[in-house]
């Protein structure tokens, strides 16, 4: 089993509370060595997920909680966001999730035009769990390990 | 993680300066503030963007909205000193052919 810290966080789905998250990713993905850009781009889709969730729960009770979860892996981090406030069932997640497809029934996700679209542009995989909730779940894999895997690109910037 | 929004007027230029952080929490003062600035037939609506730090798809929403708003009532925004950050997300949706962005003053470069 591949080891990785797991830090959850769980704040009212109140968008004032977008900014406190993304607060907490910089930190995250800061300390685990990601770069600038991509650290604008964990902060974007991050926040996009959590506009849906608070979007999806203000519109089913006007109240409720958020809850984010980051794997950090020593190549990847791995941020679950669910609209319900209960904690994760990791196993559970992970069973349940499939690629996003474009028929899948999320109208909750695309009522925010852009949202969806650009977590699916700025993360390197994206997978949504509609079961219980939406649970997304995004990776974004630490550049020096995309640059070991595809070691024949070069950089032309 | 605030968004301040000034406004001045200079004969047929409304002068908007952002500073902060656009998204689902401060957009809806931009839309307030923004809208009924297009809806001056006539008026060319200059947002700068120079200190905006962060802004997401609710932002890019409201300049959607705005831009809108000009076709209707024969107004024309403008978007000027926009962070390379900022500027990516408007590349990335497409949104740099439909609107009007003063790219050669773009900061961060």
């Amino acid at each position: 089993m591949e080891s990785f810290d797991f830090v959850e966080v769980k704040v009212p789905a109140k968008a004032e509370y977008i900014g406190v998250v993304r607060l907490s990713t910089s930190g995250i993905a800061n300390r685990m060595g990601f770069s600038f850009d991509d650290i604008e781009d964990l902060k974007v889709a991050i926040s996009e997920a959590i506009t849906n969730a608070v979007k999806h729960a203000y519109k089913e009770t006007g109240e409720g909680e958020i809850t984010i979860g980051f794997g950090v892996y020593k190549n990847r981090l791995e941020v679950m966001v669910a609209d319900h406030g209960g904690s994760f069932d990791l196993g559970r997640v992970k069973e349940d999730i499939g690629p996003y497809k474009q028929d899948d029934n999320i109208e909750e996700l695309r009522e925010g035009g852009f949202g969806l679209f650009l977590i699916d542009a700025l993360m390197d995989k994206v997978e949504i769990n509609s079961k219980y909730g939406v649970i997304v779940l995004m990776t974004k894999y630490l550049h020096e390990t995309e640059v070991g895997q595809d070691g024949d690109q070069i950089s032309t910037s | 993680m605030n968004l301040t929004i000034d406004v001045s007027n200079k004969e047929n230029v409304a002068y908007v300066t952002l500073a902060g952080e656009v998204d689902a929490f401060t957009a809806p003062k931009l839309k307030d503030t923004l809208l009924p600035l297009t809806r001056e037939e006539g008026q060319t609506v200059e947002v700068d963007f120079q200190d905006v730090s962060y802004m997401d798809s609710t932002g890019l929403g409201v300049f959607i909205s705005a831009l809108k708003s000009t076709k209707e009532h024969n107004s024309e925004m403008k978007l000027v000193q926009m962070q390379d950050r900022v500027y990516r997300l408007f590349k990335i949706t497409g949104l740099t052919e439909i609107m009007n962005i003063d790219s050669t003053v773009r900061g961060g470069m």
